[in-house]
């Protein structure tokens, strides 16, 4: 169908207990918050979870939605250790596969690219391999070079939160990086995309800006329109993350430190409810961008 | 003019880990050695290249601290979208971190302390990009706080990045790409100039006893020429409170001390 519009609720259907998920985005940073608190107001469950991870994976992890994680790092950057992730780690509640961030998207291309690994020298000398059961390859050439076959991260679904898309799937999406959100959708049998802006034709509003277009539409699936999506995370150019939400996020973990008693609070029973808690959207817009 | 602060000493002494670097991506992560990197540059290696902290790579170094956004000057484009195929995995960097720990064979660890893999009792940042940076690139490392709690006795308790030790490495690895510089700490500077790659105390800062060393390391240090670490120009002085405008350096080390111990 060529018309990919649909609601958050739509787009989370189609994710099943047992699926393997990946969330573009990276830390504290262009996160499809929207989609994720969608899939937390649903019942899915016993999810592997790939991701660059920030508060999407405190959150996942902390409703117990999460069977493994596959990461490199969790972080909100300002506050460097995710406390909620954190929690759920020293209790021993989830598997782990631990990567380094190259190796995560070096496996996100071998999905991409239908490979069943793709070699590398990254882990080589550390724990990672061990602990990971990640298995090395010979070169057949003359250098014979030991390497680790980084495995394909296959993903059944990647959620990815866009600056602008049209209904048929073209998306824009810009500001100072925009991480490896291309090859999560490459690397996924279905995308989901929300976005801030969505446009009729894309060709008709924002025709010099093609190059905008990192992945191209056959990878999108579904399209969310979803204004200030990525709250609490950053998305530039249009806000920057909401750092009062951050702390009071992270202050949750430790005082109750229960998820159920302050899930509504950062989850909301709908979007809406959950923009109008955090003072509407007026107030995202507001949001100033971060300075490096 | 006011006294010289050690934490000023040290970015002093990181910035000379980057000198004759060439042109390569040098990263300083906290603010000793972005400051220490930053001096670098605008001192004695110009051809360095430095991104503003974000996905922009700049030829004036970023100041650290508040200021208003529009203030940072692109010359050029290293987003992460490609930070491993143009800097990390091509050796084109070197990077100056904080990890929670290191061993004696330069191994460091930076993500999780005490219980196991499937739950360990301090979960920390994971392990980041520390696998590859130390596998491709040069590496150097800034502590705050020398004590035999950051250089472990035995290993790290999770190896996140490669060290020289060569019950890890496995036969037909390539490790050439393995390059520990130097190891800058509130009590001295150290190398890996010793035998087999041992960890060496090459200078001490003044008023520090190489005994004084061995007693906060959890190894066993080899002595180099224990010159004493030079205090920093007034150029580089003048520099470095331009760049750190705010004095976030002075939260750095405990109590910021001066340079030169007082009696």
């Amino acid at each position: 169908m060529l018309d990919k519009r649909m609601s958050a609720a739509d787009a989370v259907a189609q994710i099943k207990d047992g699926m393997t998920i990946g969330i573009g985005g990276w830390g504290p940073r262009r996160k499809p918050m929207g989609l994720v608190r969608e899939l937390l107001r649903s019942d899915v469950k016993d999810l592997t979870v790939v991701a660059y991870g920030g508060a999407d994976v405190g959150m996942l992890c902390a409703a117990g939605k999460v069977k493994k994680l596959i990461f490199a790092f969790v972080s909100l950057d300002a506050i460097p250790l995710e406390p909620w992730f954190r929690k759920a780690r020293q209790a021993g509640e989830i598997e782990v596969l631990e990567l380094d961030e190259g190796m995560f998207q070096w496996g996100l291309k071998a999905a991409a690219l239908g490979l069943p690994f793709l070699p590398t020298r990254v882990g080589l000398g550390t724990d990672l391999a061990e602990l990971g059961g990640l298995k090395t390859v010979q070169s057949p050439y003359d250098d014979g070079e030991t390497l680790i076959a980084m495995p394909a991260l296959k993903l059944d679904v990647a959620l990815i939160h866009a600056n602008r898309s049209d209904w048929r799937g073209n998306v824009h999406l810009f500001g100072p990086d925009t991480y490896y959100d291309d090859w999560f959708a490459k690397a996924a049998a279905k995308t989901f995309v929300s976005c801030e802006e969505l446009v009729d034709r894309m060709e008709d509003h924002y025709p010099g800006e093609a190059h905008a277009n990192i992945f191209e539409r056959c990878f999108v699936s579904g399209v969310v329109h979803m204004p200030y999506g990525a709250h609490p995370s950053s998305m530039p150019p249009s806000y920057g993350w909401d750092m009062k939400a951050f702390k009071a996020y992270a202050a949750a973990a430790k005082d109750p430190g229960d998820w159920a008693a302050v899930a509504d609070r950062f989850v909301g029973s709908s979007e809406e409810a959950y923009l109008e808690s955090i003072g509407g959207k007026e107030a995202v817009a507001a949001l100033p961008l971060p300075i490096f | 003019m006011s006294e010289v602060t050690l934490t000023e000493l040290c970015i002093f002494a990181c910035s000379e880990a980057f000198r004759n670097n060439g042109e390569i991506v040098a990263t300083g992560v906290g603010p000793v050695p972005r400051l220490g990197a930053s001096l670098a540059k605008l001192t004695h290696t110009p051809e360095l290249m430095m991104t503003d902290g974000e996905a922009y790579l700049v030829e004036q170094p970023v100041p650290i601290g508040p200021r208003g956004y529009d203030d940072r000057k692109p010359a050029g484009y290293l987003p992460f979208s490609r930070f491993f195929d143009s800097a990390v995995w091509t050796g084109r960097r070197h990077a100056m971190v904080t990890p929670t720990q290191l061993d004696r064979f330069g191994q460091i660890n930076l993500s999780y302390m005490g219980g196991t893999y499937q739950q360990p009792k301090t979960q920390m940042l994971g392990v980041r990009g520390f696998p590859g940076n130390t596998i491709y690139h040069t590496n150097s490392f800034f502590f705050p706080a020398h004590s035999p709690r950051v250089f472990v006795e035995g290993e790290v308790d999770m190896i996140s990045g490669v060290g020289y030790n060569p019950a890890k490495r496995v036969a037909g690895g390539n490790y050439s790409g393995v390059d520990l510089r130097v190891i800058v700490t509130n009590l001295c500077v150290m190398d890996f100039g010793g035998k087999d790659n041992a960890i060496r105390v090459v200078s001490l800062h003044p008023g520090v006893t190489f005994e004084e060393v061995e007693e906060a390391t959890g190894f066993p240090l080899e002595k180099g020429d224990l010159v004493e670490t030079p205090m920093p120009t007034a150029e580089a002085l003048e520099i470095i409170a331009q760049l750190d405008p705010h004095n976030i350096r002075a939260s750095v080390i405990k109590d910021n001390p001066p340079a030169k111990r007082t009696a």
